[in-house]
């Protein structure tokens, strides 16, 4: 497996100074689940966001060590931040749809780009819908507002939304934290599929999604990666005490 | 095309930050030019002969204090109408009032605050100071009396807004606490929650004295326009004169770099540091509370 | 702490409340009684003369359309200066500008801008626009002077406008690619539109009703003819009933009352419009 993500070292620190992330090393393979685990307050909402540099919106600094997409690193002040976050789709804990129709919703990262073409427009709001196991659902009503969905809805529009602009990575946040187990059930189908085409990183709200959707699975722990390894291995036979104690329900 | 995007996007945020900081500016030059024009004055009088108590320029006597007291007396007797009104409304709409009928307060309330002053001091002159003249058998009706309660009228607004955002403001969790414990809503009311919002009240207070002191049409139009030291309890029911309306009334008639033009616009500095003042007081009791705040719930 | 009877407890909140509901309604009750007041003693002198006919007979007869109109022209000068000033400052304050001490001191000099009486406002607009500047007693002046002191009002309203559409949506619009001016533009500043224009309104309207910053900069007693160009001074509703109502001996009651009815409703209408625009938007809004 060829590794899409390489992580070397890296480093965080929040400008009150409370510590987010020491030292992580970790490299994540291309068109495969991995799953970022641990309990709350480990640093792994952190670390996606540094992947798609959302955290220069925010007081983190003293950030060291590289991230390498592809080789480059994305963390060199001198890249261009916009085309990244276009090659990163992220789907946030709570589904936030914007203030527009779907189709709105769907084009508005095209549109962004300076993509006019109706006929461009129109075929990756279905193509993204279908990846989504949306269009089904919402195919004659694509000019109604994103508000009017389900809150299951909402969130598979938001994944459809973080496709339109096809990405090579996805980054997904608890994506499931608000969902019946039905609408759960179908993100989780949904990224079984994807990630034949997409590097998949995934924060699941719970140890037992993370058992069931991890490719490669890492335990974090307060800043520190504690464990990595495959979804199937760690999950029966953790190598760390720490990981075992937090799988078993030991803490959490 | 990207390009040209962070071209245009650099021009905008540009022009947006200079924006923000305009607000400095112009504190900055109203200040300067009021001093400008007002500092001046000290090379043309003595501070003595200002703080004197006659005020008739015509013979070159520029005693501010009959100013002063008639400013403070129309205030003092507006906020003496502004705060219980203001305040028993706020807490009226905030806290006692169902919801259709708070939704009918708030729109007149606003509206109030909308009636342009010189309409206010139109009807003061017209039907407020003929009803107190008779009212009260006075020799004229024009007094510090309908200046307050015109004032008072005007600063309710702010003092309602402020004051209710505060009461509003305070966590719900404070009242069903009372209520809990067996508190009738009223004895909630002003153990718990008026207490709570003591800051923001103050800042309502604070506020609407402070637009009480700077309003100037209406004390121009009915509080008679007398320049007398106004220091007794009797003075409410005489004519006054407030600083502001000074300003307004002789501004037209003076010549342009003589004694009396600088007086003026040293009374627009004085002025224009008093509401400095209050308004430094009640962002600064804002900005107490929040730290405050933070350090209980840290 | 004394034992008190429930009784007594139950009378002391219906005393209460019922000395606060007649202090709510004192306040809102005389409010009505103006506005009514108003209309009854001025809907007489209303005609399609007095609105569009000029003053006669030094203005004791004849129509106000000088007025109707400077006062008009004002309202736009004013809006011209303030408006697009007052938004971008607001989306400064909102969007880019951190919680710095240049931050504190931008908001209170916001603060200290509100609270400064209108008349110094008169004093500072003669001393910069008609004399240092040269523009003399002009629409230009008055309507610099009166943008200044209407610029606090629309600054706070934007800027509340604009923080309150959530933040969450900026943080997806960033995730997808948009630069913060885009994200701005297309999400924040749309969603905050109606906001924004409700305070614009509601500051305008004060501009409107406004008269001491316009006695020294812009306002002229009588003109004989509508003024031309910006630097012509102009009659103005507020000024004018200032002046009928105290300067002018003999004048008719009724006349004074339809200036002041037609004041009140150029500004009441505004006051509407801006509350429709607001509780329309509250319905409508996608969050």
């Amino acid at each position: 497996m060829v590794d899409k993500i390489v992580i070397e070292n890296l480093s965080l620190q929040y400008s009150d100074g409370t510590e987010s992330l020491r030292g992580i090393s970790l490299n994540i393979p291309e068109k495969a689940v991995t799953v970022l685990f641990g309990p709350a307050g480990g640093g792994k909402s952190t670390l996606l966001r540094c992947l798609n540099r959302l955290n220069d919106l925010t007081e983190v600094k003293a950030a060291s060590g590289q991230i390498l997409i592809d080789g480059q690193n994305i963390l060199d002040p001198n890249i261009d931040v916009i085309a990244l976050r276009r090659r990163i789709g992220m789907v946030f804990a709570r589904p936030v749809v914007l203030p527009l129709s779907i189709s709105g919703n769907l084009t508005y990262g095209l549109e962004l780009a300076g993509e006019k073409r109706r006929s461009k427009l129109d075929e990756a709001v279905e193509r993204s819908l279908k990846l989504a196991a949306l269009w089904e659902e919402v195919r004659d009503r694509l000019d109604d507002p994103a508000i009017a969905l389900s809150g299951g809805q909402q969130q598979r529009l938001c994944l459809a939304r973080s496709l339109a602009l096809q990405p090579e990575i996805i980054l997904l946040d608890e994506p499931t934290s608000g969902l019946d187990p039905i609408s759960t059930g179908k993100v989780e189908a949904a990224l079984q599929e994807l990630k034949k085409e997409y590097t998949i990183i995934l924060v699941p709200h719970s140890v037992q999604q993370a058992g069931r959707t991890a490719d490669y699975a890492a335990f974090f722990l307060q800043g520190e990666l504690v464990e990595y390894g495959e979804g199937k291995s760690l999950f029966t036979a953790p190598k760390q005490k720490r990981t075992e104690d937090y799988i078993t329900g030991r803490f959490g | 095309m990207e390009k040209s995007l962070n071209w245009y996007e650099f021009v905008i945020t540009r022009l947006i930050k200079a924006s923000g900081y305009s607000a400095i500016i112009f504190v900055a030059l109203i200040f300067f030019f009021l001093v400008r024009e007002g500092i001046p004055t000290f090379a043309e009088t003595s501070l003595s002969s200002l703080l004197n108590i006659r005020w008739y320029p015509i013979e070159d006597h520029f005693g501010i204090l009959p100013l002063i007291t008639g400013s403070l007396i129309v205030t003092i007797g507006a906020a003496l109408v502004a705060v219980p009104f203001g305040l028993g409304t706020a807490v009226y709409i905030s806290e006692i009032a169902p919801r259709w009928m708070r939704e009918i307060l708030k729109p007149l309330v606003e509206l109030l605050g909308g009636l342009p002053s010189v309409v206010l001091g139109f009807l003061g002159i017209l039907v407020l100071s003929p009803y107190l003249r008779v009212l009260l058998n006075l020799p004229t009706g024009l007094t510090a009396l309908a200046g307050s309660l015109l004032l008072g009228g005007i600063a309710v607004p702010t003092v309602v807004s402020v004051a209710e955002d505060a009461l509003d403001a305070v966590p719900r969790a404070y009242r069903e606490g009372a209520w809990a414990l067996g508190a009738t809503r009223w004895q909630t009311i002003w153990r718990v929650t008026f207490p709570a919002a003591r800051s923001g009240v103050l800042t309502a207070v604070m506020l609407g004295v402070g637009r009480a002191i700077g309003e100037t049409m209406t004390v121009m139009m009915v509080t008679g326009n007398a320049p007398v030291l106004a220091v007794k309890l009797g003075s409410l029911f005489s004519p006054v004169r407030t600083m502001t309306a000074t300003i307004a009334a002789e501004m037209g008639e003076v010549a342009s770099g003589s004694t009396h033009y600088h007086v003026l616009f040293f009374i627009g500095m004085v002025l224009f540091l008093i509401s400095l003042a209050v308004n430094i007081a009640a962002s600064s009791v804002v900005f107490r509370t929040k730290k405050r705040a933070e350090r209980i719930l840290s | 702490m004394k034992r008190a009877l429930p009784i007594n407890r139950h009378l002391a909140q219906r005393t209460g409340f019922t000395i606060i509901s007649l202090m709510a309604f004192a306040t809102v009750v005389p409010i009505i009684a103006v506005v009514i007041y108003i209309l009854i003693q001025g809907l007489p002198a209303i005609s399609w003369e007095f609105l569009t006919g000029f003053p006669h007979n030094g203005m004791r007869a004849g129509g106000i359309l000088p007025a109707i109109i400077g006062t008009i022209y004002l309202t736009i000068g004013t809006a011209i200066f303030s408006v697009p000033l007052g938004i971008a400052a607001a989306i400064y304050l909102s969007e880019y500008a951190a919680d710095t001490p240049l931050t504190r001191t931008i908001r209170i000099a916001i603060i200290n801008l509100a609270g400064i009486p209108s008349v110094v406002y008169g004093l500072f607009g003669l001393g910069l626009f008609v004399i240092f500047l040269n523009f003399g007693t002009s629409i230009l002046a008055a309507s610099l002077t009166l943008s200044i002191m209407t610029l606090p009002v629309i600054i706070s309203t934007a800027e509340e406008s604009l923080r309150s559409v959530p933040q969450a949506f900026r943080t997806v619009s960033i995730s997808l690619g948009a630069t913060r001016w885009q994200t701005i533009r297309r999400i924040v500043l749309k969603e905050a539109l109606p906001g924004i224009l409700t305070g614009v309104i509601l500051g305008l309207e004060r501009a409107a009703g406004e008269t001491a910053p316009i006695l020294f900069t812009g306002a002229a007693f009588f003109l004989p003819r509508l003024p031309h160009s910006p630097l012509d001074a102009t009659m103005a509703l507020p000024y004018h009933l200032f002046v009928i109502s105290t300067q002018v001996p003999e004048m008719p009651i009724k006349i004074q009352y339809g200036t002041a009815l037609v004041l009140l409703v150029f500004v009441l209408s505004m006051n509407l419009i801006a509350t429709v625009i607001r509780s329309r938007a509250r319905a409508r809004r996608q969050w």
